[in-house]
């Protein structure tokens, strides 16, 4: 942990505006460049950082890594929940046209889900992998 | 006159040896991964520069213009960085329990001690 | 009505299945309900692969856009004779690898970790399904990397330290087999345009000559070698085997190297077809040379090892040298050899990995020392060992006979008996690495350890013997595999049209 003054006031201003980048570019994705892995990694980032300067402990307390493990795999299963909703619906295998009456909304609803899914996979495991690494320093 | 048209591909090959041969000549694990790490790089180099199209654009679809890039060796790309990544993070991981095991991350060092084991 | 619309999604749910098992797994934590979930996964997806089978046997190739998105610009899944029996190899071991692995599970690893070594062995089963049915040269790839990064963590979960080392020098060469395959699928890219591999054969044969192509050849038929194997590119494979859990071991020797065998018979038969890969690229002299000296090495060395399980996975190489040469060859003939032995190594190699499995379970070695007098103290288990040996060596009324019958002819049929005989060598040489763990076994007296030892307990001796029945059953009963391997062996040589 670290006690510089200008960076802790620094960081504090920054978090939140990378958080809210994180999620520009996860929900403009389907417009712009983006998605669910940039935005992910991003927003993994903006705790990695709060992590760094504020100590893992207190990162800890806010996301333990059991929360972590779940919310990697339910990502995973909102993708393959999507794929099956589309099947239910006859269609074939994340046909995202079958989510809704007309096939354009059908596919910005299917591309908004499984992003979602993507952008929390990769943001709980980029955390999961940085406490693998910082925890084991840590001990003696 | 060659050189100036290939030179992406010269490049990727170039940077792709270097890569190779740290992994090949270093016994220190982590340079290793970082060999690794390099010879995956230069394969993305290399895919992403076959997508460009003379005169062709970002492909984001904006008025007035005709000749985008070709996106599709840049969504390819992306699924490939993600593999590399999860290699290294494995690899990385992997390290540090040979570490632990171990005590060293040489790889000559690990050998002597599963000999004399 | 509801059923047809299933049928139509087979393909799909072969993949997406154990890919939602996985992380429910995760979330389920408790490891006694993600090896039942396991179970019951790994068993639907053997009825879905049989289902499919008999769908493609009846019908046909099978096409599967994913997304809805037409097969040259979408990822299709294709399912022709190959890859059907390939999946119903890898469901099928899967099947009875994972009922077997709860008791050696349970006390190889530690109890925190159980259940990311069923999440694990899942998202490794996903890959290697998603390999065998996709019709994408990318998607391959894809695949590929998820079956090889969860085949490098089940590794690492070995008891020893040893498995730590082994997991590593696995993820270098593989990661390096990997990228490779990567650089070929882009140069095939860069001369067709496309990644559909029915499309790629279509295109191929207009760009014959091109120096570009035959790089994209030799990348993908190297970097899939790593991964299958192939002598002189399997150093990582013994010690993976060796020190990796037992489950893990039985798993990955019986199906990973399979799935590659298959990729590998893709490319060069399917995507490259016939004439490039044996005619423009000396492909198949290659791979004959090749088979032989890993054949011969192998076995060879297999002969000298003092521990059983690294016996067995050089064992392995050199069954790998048999499939080989079949391929190698070039005609109908050895292609079904390969294909028949593809099924019949896994069938083998898995009964063999169990019994070992099962007498690791009780004197917590499988050191030749360890093992002596073994076959008195767990005589069940030891016979296991001994059919599966004599499938391996190949005795007639099993499953080892039958493919080496088939590879044996076909080296006749184009005059080539020094060849033949190199196979009956081999088989001569597996008799002796046998041999010596039945002498050590059954003739000497017993160990400390192997003379306490109980039989193995039933949940892991019923499944084992499963296996070895199925040994003497498809080693009699030849119809089942012989046509569908017949099948697919003439298929690949039309390529994909």
């Amino acid at each position: 942990m670290l006690h510089h003054t200008v960076l802790r006031v620094v960081s504090k201003l920054l978090i939140p505006v990378i958080m809210l980048f994180a999620l520009y570019v996860q929900f403009h994705g389907d417009y712009s460049p983006g998605g669910g892995f940039q935005a992910g990694v991003i927003f993994a980032a903006a705790i990695i950082l709060y992590a760094l300067l504020f100590g893992l402990d207190n990162t800890l307390d806010v996301l333990p890594s059991g929360v972590l493990q779940g919310t990697a795999a339910l990502g995973v299963l909102l993708y393959a929940g999507v794929g099956i909703t589309t099947v239910l619906m006859g269609g074939n295998f994340l046909d995202y046209n079958r989510l809704a009456a007309d096939g354009p909304t059908g596919q910005h609803l299917g591309i908004f889900l499984v992003e979602l899914g993507v952008g929390i996979t990769v943001s709980s495991v980029m955390l999961l992998l940085y406490y693998a690494f910082a925890g084991r320093g840590s001990r003696p | 006159m060659r050189f100036s048209q290939l030179y992406n591909y010269e490049i990727a090959i170039f940077l792709s040896m270097i890569g190779f041969y740290v992994l090949v000549s270093r016994g220190n694990l982590v340079k290793k991964v970082a060999g690794l790490s390099m010879f995956q790089t230069s394969v993305f180099i290399l895919y992403i520069s076959m997508g460009v199209v003379q005169d062709g654009t970002v492909p984001i679809l904006v008025d007035g213009v005709r000749v985008y890039s070709n996106p599709l060796p840049h969504v390819l790309i992306l699924t490939a960085i993600v593999v590399g990544v999860a290699t290294t993070a494995v690899a990385l991981a992997l390290i540090i329990r040979i570490k632990e095991a171990y005590d060293t991350v040489e790889e000559d060092e690990i050998h002597e001690q599963d000999r004399s084991f | 009505m509801i059923s047809s619309a299933v049928t139509l999604q087979l393909p799909a749910l072969q993949v997406a299945l154990p890919l939602i098992s996985a992380p429910l797994g995760l979330l389920l934590r408790r490891h006694r309900l993600v090896w039942a979930l396991a179970v019951v996964v790994c068993w639907m997806s053997l009825a879905i692969s049989w289902l499919l089978l008999q769908q493609v046997l009846a019908e046909g190739t099978i096409s599967y856009a994913m997304g809805g998105w037409a097969a040259p610009w979408g990822i299709e899944y294709r399912i022709d004779a190959v890859n059907a029996y390939v999946a119903l190899i890898v469901t099928g071991i899967a099947s009875v690898v994972v009922p077997y692995a709860r008791r050696s599970v349970e006390q190889e690893i530690d109890e925190g970790r159980i259940t990311y070594f069923y999440v694990l062995l899942l998202l490794c089963f996903t890959g290697l399904l998603g390999m065998t049915v996709t019709g994408d040269a990318f998607n391959l790839f894809v695949f590929l990397e998820i079956s090889s990064l969860s085949t490098y963590a089940l590794i690492s979960l070995g008891r020893d330290r040893r498995a730590l080392t082994a997991a590593f020098q696995y993820l270098i060469m593989g990661t390096i087999g990997g990228t490779f395959v990567l650089i070929g699928v882009g140069f095939l890219y860069v001369v067709t345009g496309t990644l559909n591999m029915a499309d790629l054969a279509d295109r191929l044969p207009e760009v014959t000559q091109l120096r570009t192509l035959h790089t994209a050849f030799a990348f993908l038929v190297v970097g899939i070698g790593l991964k299958l194997a192939m002598f002189p590119l399997h150093l990582w494979l013994p010690n993976a085997y060796a020190y990796a859990p037992n489950a893990a071991t039985i798993f990955v020797a019986a199906t990973s190297t399979k799935v590659a065998v298959y990729a590998l018979l893709r490319y060069i038969g399917s995507v490259f077809g016939p004439v490039i890969s044996y005619e423009d690229v000396p492909f198949g002299e290659i791979a004959i040379i090749l088979a032989v000296i890993g054949l011969l090495s192998c076995s060879f060395v297999a002969i000298f090892q003092s521990n059983v399980k690294r016996m067995l996975a050089y064992s392995s190489v050199a069954q790998i040298g048999y499939i080989l040469m079949g391929i190698g060859l070039a005609s109908k003939t050895g292609l079904m050899a390969s294909l028949l032995h593809l099924f019949n190594h896994a069938l083998m190699k898995a009964g063999l990995f169990m019994a070992v499995g099962c007498m690791f379970y009780r004197i917590g070695s499988v050191r030749l020392d360890d093992l002596r007098g073994i076959g008195h103290s767990m005589p069940w288990t030891f016979a296991a060992f001994v059919l599966g040996g004599l499938s391996l060596i190949g005795v007639p009324l099993t499953v080892g006979f039958v493919s080496k019958w088939y590879l044996v002819l076909a080296y006749l049929e184009q005059d080539l008996w020094p060849l033949a005989f190199v196979i009956l060598f081999g088989s001569l040489l597996s008799v002796i690495y046998v041999w010596r763990v039945v002498e050590v076994a059954w003739f000497e007296s017993p160990s400390p350890r192997a003379a306490e030892a109980r039989e193995a307990p039933l949940a892991m001796l019923v499944p084992t013997w499963i296996l070895l029945l199925a040994n003497v059953f498809f080693g009699v009963q030849t119809e089942l595999t012989v046509g569908v391997a017949g099948l697919a062996a003439q298929i690949l040589t039309e390529g994909l049209r």
